[in-house]
């Protein structure tokens, strides 16, 4: 029984943090820039799950849809309003404050009219609970599906072949033609869909819950970190193994050893490979 | 001490103010020293503690200026280290984990805790990318407040634990109120100190140039970690004060909406400045303090004035305040360096040296960008270094300044190999240049930028710096006399007070000699110096090249001009696609016809 609890909560945590992971990456994808924003978004899911459905007696799939058109507003927000003002001075980094501001005013907001304390999450599916609950297949499924889905946009779509080329080379893609500042809008749509697709999955996981905005924003970055920017494959297998150790070392030691552990995890082996385990060298500087 | 040995910060040089320079400097110690002293003569006892609020979080805002505003480095998360100091001064305090601890004693383990912690949190700043270093602080900020609510022990968990009590006569809400004011006071001096210092211009080198600071010597991750030593101690103070003023504390009490505030206080002072972000922590703490139903929204206007700030005033209060780079500077400058000024920059260099590069290859992928180069430099000679666009020649410019290991061949100067050393340990062994694209640091004066090229120079450490002593301003005097001695060489004094950044791109070539010239070099590399400059500045910049190597400096340059480079050379070298086509005097070179036909053309 224990063996399973440790496996399912910590695959169903883990795919949580892939999926921020993923947001992440798309946002990097397409901008070079890392955005605040995707843990804070992340939580949002959780948030408008709860309120669309519970409170608001909307049906399950309408309040789905609505999270994730919600989530997608979100991201072109923050690409219009913090991103793509400060794009031109890359180097003075001001990205990393805008994009903050937007997750403040995004967790503040909440504080304020929704709740400071978790509030329970919805069932999505009516049927009974069990050992292999909805609560921890339900992220593993979107994990999985998101993966699916992009892998698919990249190899069989041309907007997907796009995305790819703006990743790869912004000056040449825009010398191609492509309309890059669209493009770029519509990946921080995705990625805002992403991120709150994580925050309804995990919903009856992690609750309704302003707290989950930084812990998302934190243990969502670690395995992009470490796994190298950009690298899905990285954030999935990270997230997984975040998210098995962080449960594992829960059950064991307790909640702070884990936390503690985690961090010092990251910031070594930051230090040592600052580019990540699996990531490239770094860029000319003179 | 004189006005002229004042240390001025923002840099204004010998520039005229109507101000003795002494007062400028440290302005906001004397606002802060009159507005705080004279409160309790208008204020009341709400505006005690208010003030007492402003002050304590200024010691730690102080500190965190030197990391975010000076050095660039965003760390957001340091509510952290408040955390720490407090909780460690409380739980010695109240004997929670050592027999009962008098409050002074506590306060300075606090600021020893905050320090080491501060070292730590402050470790990923040295290899990481901004965003990273931001996430790690971030990151601690949490741990920290977990691990608080569960080692319940000390800190007693969720239910908390008292802060220190400060003895007699600091025990009353006044007493501790001018407590926090003189400590408050003290932390504004020495940071204005240090920022006034080498090390202040060092850390907005790293900031702002942080390519040129390596070429003049600075090693970033000392000096960081220096800062970072600094900082945590006053936050750690700071927290212990905390403590003190809340007289209970509990895991809640130390939110992140803290760290914004600590943050936004010094985005909104603006970057390099201190008057500014002082400013920006009283506006921070009172406005909330004055409209109650704002309380709530605070962080939401946190956040939204550190929005607008980064969108629209990057400068924050301080480019509001900075009245003396309002005057429009003369528009018709010509730049006439005096090259029979030298004698006062450079010694004159009896002994000869050479540099030895031999078979240099460096590749990057499959391109081998320089493919077995040899180059030999003899003090006191122009050696050009010519060839088509790509041939490799700031390519072995940036061997030899250390920005490039080759994968073979080495660079030895009489005998010393140091190829593979890093680019901050040129400067030591007298090797200065300048840069393609000038490297400047556009928001601190001329002269400023001079005075990074003598970091050097200076003897005075962190806490003599710090603390004003005899050697710091002897240091002080020292470099600002060369920087403008070097400044009026290249025919600049006159704009010396000036931000680098109005400055024309021609002038930013000159500045970057006179930086390059304060190493004293004994070989001073030349990246086009001549681009963007007129036909006559190109005439004067060859007759100070001349006379720099007529007192004894080798110097490479590398050129497009072919008139600049006949005309003062005694040596030159052509590369080709990575190789040495010829090398010999330039009137080999000249009719040399591979070289005519690779390059010159007929």
């Amino acid at each position: 029984m224990l063996v399973e609890s440790i496996i399912s909560n910590g695959l169903a945590v883990g795919a949580v943090y892939a999926l921020i992971g993923i947001a992440y990456n798309v946002m990097f994808s397409a901008s070079r820039v890392f955005s605040f924003t995707a843990g804070s978004v992340g939580m949002l899911g959780g948030v408008f799950g709860a309120i669309l459905i519970s409170r608001m007696g909307m049906p399950v799939v309408v309040g789905f849809l609505l999270t994730l058109l919600l989530g997608a507003i979100l991201g072109i927000i923050t690409e219009i309003v913090a991103v793509r003002p400060v794009l031109k001075s890359l180097d003075q980094h001001l990205y990393v404050l805008s994009t903050l501001a937007i997750a403040l005013m995004i967790q503040q907001l909440t504080a304020i009219y929704f709740s400071t304390d978790a509030v329970p999450f919805p069932r999505v599916i009516p049927i009974e609970p069990g050992i292999f609950d909805q609560k921890f297949w339900l992220p593993i499924l979107a994990c999985i599906l998101t993966v699916l889905g992009l892998e698919y946009l990249s190899r069989h779509t041309l907007i997907g072949r796009a995305f790819l080329a703006i990743a790869e080379d912004n000056y040449a893609a825009r010398a191609l033609g492509l309309p890059e500042a669209g493009l770029r809008m519509a990946s921080y749509a995705l990625a805002g869909m992403i991120s709150v697709l994580a925050g309804f999955a995990a919903g009856q996981l992690l609750f309704a819950s302003l707290a989950n905005g930084p812990l998302l924003n934190f243990y969502g970055f670690v395995p992009v970190a470490l796994g190298g920017m950009g690298s899905n494959r990285g954030a999935v297998i990270g997230g997984l193994a975040l998210g098995l150790f962080q449960q594992t070392a829960n059950y064991f030691f307790g909640g702070i050893f884990s936390s503690v552990a985690v961090f010092i995890v990251f910031i070594v082996v930051l230090l040592v490979r600052p580019e990540g385990l699996a990531g490239a060298a770094t860029a000319r500087r003179v | 001490m004189t006005a002229e040995s004042a240390p001025t910060v923002g840099g204004a040089a010998t520039s005229s103010t109507w101000l003795p320079g002494w007062f400028e400097a440290w302005f906001p110690v004397i606002l802060l020293a009159v507005v705080g002293g004279s409160l309790p003569l208008w204020g009341d006892s709400f505006f005690g503690i208010i003030a007492t609020r402003v002050c304590v979080y200024w010691v730690l805002v102080s500190g965190l200026n030197l990391v975010v505003g000076f050095a660039g480095q965003l760390a957001i998360g340091w509510v952290s280290l408040l955390t720490i100091g407090a909780y460690v001064a409380s739980a010695l305090a109240a004997g929670r984990v050592t027999p009962e601890i008098p409050a002074y004693v506590a306060l300075v383990i606090a600021a020893m805790f905050g320090a080491v912690f501060g070292f730590i949190a402050g470790l990923p700043a040295l290899r990481l990318r901004t965003f990273y270093f931001a996430m790690t602080t971030l990151g601690l900020s949490t741990i920290v407040t977990q691990i608080a609510l569960a080692w319940r022990s000390v800190t007693g968990g969720g239910v908390g634990i008292p802060g220190p009590s400060m003895p007699a006569p600091f025990d009353t809400p006044w007493g501790f109120y001018y407590f926090t004011l003189i400590l408050a006071l003290i932390c504004t001096w020495m940071t204005c100190n240090i920022a006034a210092s080498r090390f202040g211009r060092s850390l907005v080198a790293v900031r702002d140039a942080e390519v040129a600071a390596e070429a003049v010597g600075i090693y970033k991750p000392g000096l960081l970690m220096t800062v970072f030593l600094f900082s945590g101690a006053l936050a750690g103070l700071a927290g212990g004060l905390f403590a003190t003023l809340q007289s209970y504390i509990t895991p809640d009490a130390f939110t992140f909406d803290l760290s914004v505030l600590f943050f936004i206080a010094i985005l909104i002072g603006g970057r390099g400045s201190i008057l500014g972000p002082l400013l920006g922590t009283a506006v921070l703490t009172v406005l909330p303090e004055f409209a109650a139903p704002l309380v709530q929204w605070s962080t939401f206007l946190y956040a939204f004035l550190l929005l607008v700030i980064v969108l629209l005033v990057p400068g924050g209060i301080a480019d509001l305040l900075d009245f003396r780079n309002r005057k429009p500077l003369d528009q018709h400058r010509e730049i006439r360096p005096r090259p029979e000024l030298l004698t006062k920059v450079l010694e004159d260099r009896k002994r000869e040296s050479v540099l030895e590069l031999k078979g240099i290859v460096l590749a990057f992928g499959g391109v081998r960008a320089v493919d077995g180069v040899d180059l030999q430099l003899t003090t006191g000679e122009v050696h050009g270094l010519i060839g088509p666009n790509g041939s490799g020649k700031t390519t072995m410019l940036n061997v030899i300044s250390g920005y490039y290991a080759p994968q073979q061949g080495s660079v030895k100067q009489d005998g010393t190999d140091f190829t593979r050393e890093g680019s901050y340990t040129r400067a030591r062994h007298k090797i200065a240049r300048t840069f393609q694209t000038p490297r400047i640091i556009g928001e601190s004066s001329v002269i400023d930028n001079v005075m990074i090229g003598g970091t050097l120079d200076g003897h005075a450490s962190f806490v003599e710096a710090m603390l004003l002593l005899p050697r710091q301003r002897r240091d002080e005097k020292h470099l600002r006399e060369k920087a403008m001695a070097a400044l009026t060489l290249v025919g600049l004094e006159r704009i010396a007070g000036v931000r680098a950044d109005r400055l024309q791109h021609s002038e930013l070539r000159f500045v970057e000699i006179a930086r390059a010239l304060m190493v004293e070099p004994s070989f001073l590399l030349l990246d086009e110096p001549a681009a963007g400059l007129s036909v006559d500045e190109i005439e004067r910049l060859g007759e100070l090249i001349k006379a720099i190597s007529r007192r004894g400096t080798g110097v490479l340059l590398v050129e497009h001009h072919a008139d600049l480079i006949f005309d003062i050379c005694d040596r030159v070298t052509v590369l080709n696609l990575g190789k040495v086509l010829a090398s010999g005097s330039p009137d080999y070179i000249r009719s040399h016809r591979e070289v005519i036909n690779a390059y010159l053309g007929a």
